[in-house]
């Protein structure tokens, strides 16, 4: 560095990235007024969403019928399953069709249409052998496979057979078709 | 970026002068708390006005579980302040910030009343205020039976029986009230609809006409 360089820097006024009294206090007041409206905003929030974050419990196998009941032909069966809903507990009925497969294996499909939810039904003149929905006509095989309308096959509820009974438990999709 | 947003929308809508009319205004010396510690009596109003809309917002949010129906409505209370996370801060800002919004509205009406406040030409923002006074109370008075137990019940009944203490219409007045002859299902929802709908409408009105007068004829004089 030569002197002329020298001389020139020890004459620069130094500069700070220094904050106006402006800057400082619309900071502070901004801050401060973020964190009284956070405090009041963000309890009201996790209020709000609480039902998504609240922990779901695993629905339990409700005993439905005696297996000796149950035939090749699709039977509809109602049972009840306790439901907890917020502050309201209750019975509601549920319903399933019942079948033997060839292999003599049970299993249970869920009535409702998986094109709007409507309530499907077994059989019958307009129908036979096939399940069909009042709504929009859509047909499915025993197995809960759709054939018209429907974009899925029926949902099945998980089957468990002890001393005699047939138990349900939580619905899933449909394993025996795709 | 925020100050890159606001050109944007500035430049297209010219909200500045808007912006200019309703915040940008001189704090007289006499109501600055920076200047005379006394003056503190001046922010009354406004922190009325804060607790106000505190109120909206949690009861806003209790009503997302809240039902007015005398089988349910103890129980959906219950649930919000014991199962629902943070149920018990939101229930408590709007049953703490109820009372707190009454006290506050007094120390308000005191500073006004002692200022002088009240005088020509500000009668008319005195009256709206008296308005405003009478429906927070009957805010208050609604809202206690909504959480329909043994309190807010018999509450409501005393309130009743001064209604119907009116001479010649004081019957009528208790049946209005009411919805009927007893403190009932249909007191309860009558008093929810009048809770959440009809006395803030009525409020927001009345606060509305507050604030423009105020804006209007200025802050009162030093005394």
């Amino acid at each position: 560095m030569d002197h002329n360089q020298q001389h020139e820097t020890s004459h620069k006024p130094i500069k700070r990235k220094e904050m106006t009294r402006r800057q400082f206090l619309s900071y502070t007041l901004g801050g401060a007024t973020a964190f009284m409206a956070g405090g009041a905003i963000l309890p009201m929030l996790r209020f709000a969403v609480d039902p998504l974050l609240q922990k779901k419990t695993a629905t339990p196998f409700v005993k439905v019928v005696e297996e000796s009941k149950v035939t090749a032909e699709p039977q509809k069966i109602d049972f009840k399953v306790h439901q907890v809903d917020g502050w309201y507990e209750s019975d509601p009925k549920m319903q399933a069709f019942l079948a033997k497969d060839d292999s003599g294996k049970i299993f249970a499909l869920s009535p409702v249409c998986k094109h709007l939810g409507c309530t499907i039904s077994w059989g019958g003149e307009e129908a036979p052998n096939l399940y069909h929905c009042p709504c929009h006509g859509a047909r499915y095989t025993k197995d809960g496979k759709q054939l018209k309308v429907a974009p899925k096959p029926l949902d099945e509820y998980e089957v468990k057979v002890e001393n005699g009974w047939v138990y349900l438990g939580p619905l899933e999709a449909n394993t025996r078709v795709k | 970026m925020f100050k890159g947003m606001y050109n944007w929308i500035d430049e297209r809508l010219d909200v500045t002068p808007m912006w200019r009319d309703i915040a940008d205004h001189e704090v007289p010396e006499h109501v600055n708390p920076a200047h005379h510690f006394s003056a503190f009596v001046y922010c009354f109003g406004g922190l009325t006005f804060f607790i106000t809309v505190i109120q909206i917002l949690s009861g806003m949010f209790l009503t997302m579980y809240y039902v007015p129906d005398i089988i349910n409505a103890y129980y959906s209370v219950d649930y919000l302040q014991h199962q629902v996370a943070f149920g018990v801060i939101v229930r408590g800002m709007h049953h703490w910030g109820a009372s707190l919004v009454i006290v506050m509205m007094f120390l308000h009406t005191l500073r006004v009343f002692f200022t002088g406040s009240y005088k020509a030409p500000r009668e008319m923002n005195w009256v709206v205020g008296m308005l405003i006074f009478f429906v927070m109370l009957g805010l208050g008075f609604t809202g206690y039976l909504l959480p329909w137990d043994n309190k807010a019940y018999f509450a409501t009944k005393v309130g009743m029986e001064i209604a119907g203490s009116v001479p010649w219409i004081g019957g009528y007045i208790k049946e209005l009230l009411q919805g009927g002859t007893i403190v009932g299902a249909q007191t309860l929802t009558r008093f929810f609809a009048i809770h959440v709908f009809f006395l803030p409408g009525v409020l927001l009105t009345l606060l509305a006409a507050h604030f423009f007068m105020i804006r209007k004829q200025g802050i009162s004089g030093p005394l």
